[in-house]
């Protein structure tokens, strides 16, 4: 009887992951976020409020909570991340007025306090690897992550500038983008550059679940607790049904 | 319950005066000491226990989530985001709950799944099936209106699908319609009569279904793996043989299954609360907009199979009708089974062949439900797979009605495998 059981949940298993594996449709790069790398977390901090915070809010971040989690002081914290003279305790907020915003870009740009939540680590990875140039939009840049992004690549400085490399286009079609190059080499090299994106990626991961580390923390205490009180349980229903036959 | 006079007294002498007045220890100890369940349940038989636990998690939970949670179309999904990182503890309570949620599912279809193993539904027991199938519906309710709250866009779009199959009933459709949503789309009046719903109006229809359910089950006595009535051997002290008192032995041994059950809780709990997207689906982390379309829609996962059905079937009434009748049959179940043998140790090799098709199709029809593949195939064996699930039950009618089934001798006494 037994068998059968584990035999069926051994089908579950496999079956949720076909769903899982079908989750990745897009190709993307991996990101190899490690939230346990405190450094990796606050260098990413430090990018997004000088590169990306100009623009994107995240609306439901305290400075003060990332002071306490990423282990800076509230000196740090403001010196490095706050420049709109928010206080301790606010928000993490976007000077950039959203009607402005909206006049400027179209759409005003998103907050990103939950992007990682609802796009994952590997889309935001590849998404800031992927702008390149393209003077068919606006704003003169173009993302192959998410094609027509309204937004100019924020890091241009720091990867350099890239170019796309089109595929010869069949007929009544566009071309499509076969690869990027760098064109014109920024501040960091390419490596360097991985590392960068990567720990913006591991700072709004943090964000988008700031209670990461305390429930990892938590939850081992929890298991632990819950194994000797399995043990003690199996135990004492041995002890009880020593007799029943 | 009337006090005979030698019946039971504690022994305390305040106790005594209240059991005078109210016989509540008598009562209780009618139900867990002199209560007698067969002494062969196996693994199967932890998911009733189980789901009496994450009700009352549910409602504990349920309770401090409330405390901070803001029923308007405009707050609702920023105060979430508040329970995860403001509130002390708020982002465990709620994982507590949205896991036990998913969990509460889980435990119901095993729950339910034992019952047709061991013919557990059927007589003398079809009313204490109905009512469990009942309770199944108020759970369908409850985490539906729970699913809608937080205001994410997969609660707005689910919310608009779910309510709108209402518009298939004829004539009143789209009356019925804005009538359930107070709006021409889900909004505020939708979350707020939602949220009313589901903190105090389905928890109480699920606690009384639950007490009739214990009281069904207390009356004709738990069936068990064997599927023979223990009552029917008893000793000269008027104890069935086979049985023991559930407390305290049935209550340690579902401490074992309650520790089991609390490290698979723990481990989604702190190291997988989305559970890969299938408890916390990704799409629900953008706030609600009536304005733009998910590339797809599909609710949580314990509706999914369900929803395969709908979704096969291009006539929006079909869909409908074949939906309910889909639900509505299992009621039904006693009735269409018609095998004076219980258990499907001792049934015929059509009815085992049968059931593990029947929860195949289900879980098949569940994993296309959630839509991750865009093949069109998909439709097609959804229909199959839903004409499989209808096919099951006219089978077992038949299988049992013209007497094509070849059971093997049922033994007198339960038997002990472990």
């Amino acid at each position: 009887m037994n068998k059968r059981i584990f035999a069926g949940a051994a089908l579950l298993v496999l079956l949720s992951g076909q769903v899982l594996a079908q989750e990745g449709a897009a190709t993307l790069y991996e990101a190899h976020v490690n939230l346990h790398d405190i450094a990796s977390v606050q260098r990413g901090a430090r990018v997004f409020f000088n590169y990306c915070a100009g623009c994107h809010s995240l609306e439901y971040m305290r400075y003060e909570r990332i002071s306490q989690d990423l282990g800076l002081s509230e000196k740090q914290v403001l010196d490095n991340f706050d420049f709109n003279g928010a206080k301790f305790g606010d928000h993490a907020i976007s000077s950039m007025p959203a009607a402005d915003a909206t006049k400027w870009f179209g759409k005003a740009p998103p907050d990103l306090s939950l992007e990682v939540r609802t796009k994952g680590e590997n889309w935001v990875y590849s998404y800031l690897k992927s702008f390149y140039l393209d003077p068919s939009r606006p704003v003169g840049w173009n993302n192959t992550v998410f094609p027509n992004a309204s937004m100019p690549d924020p890091l241009w400085s720091l990867q350099g500038v890239q170019t796309a490399v089109y595929a010869a286009a069949k007929p009544g079609e566009d071309a499509k983008v076969e690869k990027l190059e760098i064109n014109q080499p920024g501040l960091e090299t390419p490596e360097q550059f991985d590392r960068t994106a990567r720990d913006v990626t591991a700072f709004l991961t943090y964000v988008a679940e700031p209670n990461t580390y305390e429930r990892e923390r938590l939850g081992l205490w929890v298991l632990m607790y819950l194994v000797a009180f399995s043990l003690l349980a199996v135990f004492l229903k041995r002890e009880y049904w020593k007799d029943i036959h | 319950m009337a006090a005979a006079p030698d019946a039971w007294k504690p022994r305390n002498k305040a106790l005594v005066w209240i059991e005078d007045r109210l016989p509540i220890f008598g009562f209780l100890r009618e139900h867990t000491i002199e209560y007698y369940a067969p002494k062969n349940f196996n693994f199967m038989y932890f998911f009733g226990s189980l789901a009496l636990l994450i009700l009352v998690n549910q409602i504990i939970t349920g309770i401090f989530l409330a405390m901070n949670f803001n029923p308007s179309a405009a707050d609702a999904f920023a105060s979430i985001q508040y329970i995860m990182r403001d509130v002390q503890w708020g982002w465990l309570i709620r994982y507590m709950h949205t896991t036990g949620a998913s969990l509460f599912f889980v435990v119901v279809y095993l729950h339910m799944f034992r019952a047709l193993m061991y013919g557990s539904h059927k007589q003398p027991r079809e009313l204490l099936w109905v009512i469990g199938m009942l309770i199944y519906l108020a759970l369908m309710a409850e985490a539906f209106m729970g699913y809608v709250l937080p205001w994410g866009q997969m609660s707005f779009w689910g919310a608009k699908v779910i309510i709108s199959l209402f518009g298939a009933v004829p004539v009143i459709g789209n009356k019925l319609v804005e009538w359930i949503m107070g709006d021409f789309l889900p909004a505020d009046a939708t979350l707020n009569r939602f949220f009313a719903l589901h903190v105090i109006a389905l928890p109480l229809v699920l606690l009384l279904l639950v007490v009739l359910h214990l009281g069904a089950l207390h009356t004709s006595g738990s069936n068990n793996p064997d599927g023979i009535e223990i009552k029917q051997h008893k000793g000269a002290d008027g104890k069935p043989l086979d049985g023991i008192p559930f407390h305290p032995y049935y209550t340690v041994k579902d401490l074992v299954g309650v520790g089991f059950f609390l490290i698979i809780a723990a481990f989604i709990i702190f190291y997988q609360p989305t559970f890969f997207g299938l408890f916390l689906e990704h799409d629900n982390y953008i706030p609600a907009n009536p304005l733009v379309t998910p590339a797809a829609i599909h609710p949580v996962w314990y509706f999914t199979p369900f929803y395969a059905m709908l979704r096969s079937i291009p006539s929006k009434g079909l869909g409908v009708l074949t939906l309910f009748s889909a639900i509505a049959v299992l009621f039904f179940l006693p009735w269409i089974d018609r095998s004076k043998v219980k258990s499907m140790r001792y049934r015929g090799a059509g009815y085992k062949i049968a059931l593990a098709v029947f929860a195949l199709t289900f879980i098949w029809l569940g994993k296309i439900g959630i839509g991750e593949s865009t093949w069109i195939g998909d439709t097609y064996i959804a229909r199959a797979l839903t004409a499989v699930y209808f096919v099951f039950f006219l089978f077992l009618w038949a299988y049992t009605y013209f007497g094509w089934e070849k059971t093997k001798p049922v033994p007198e006494r339960v038997t002990m495998h472990e």
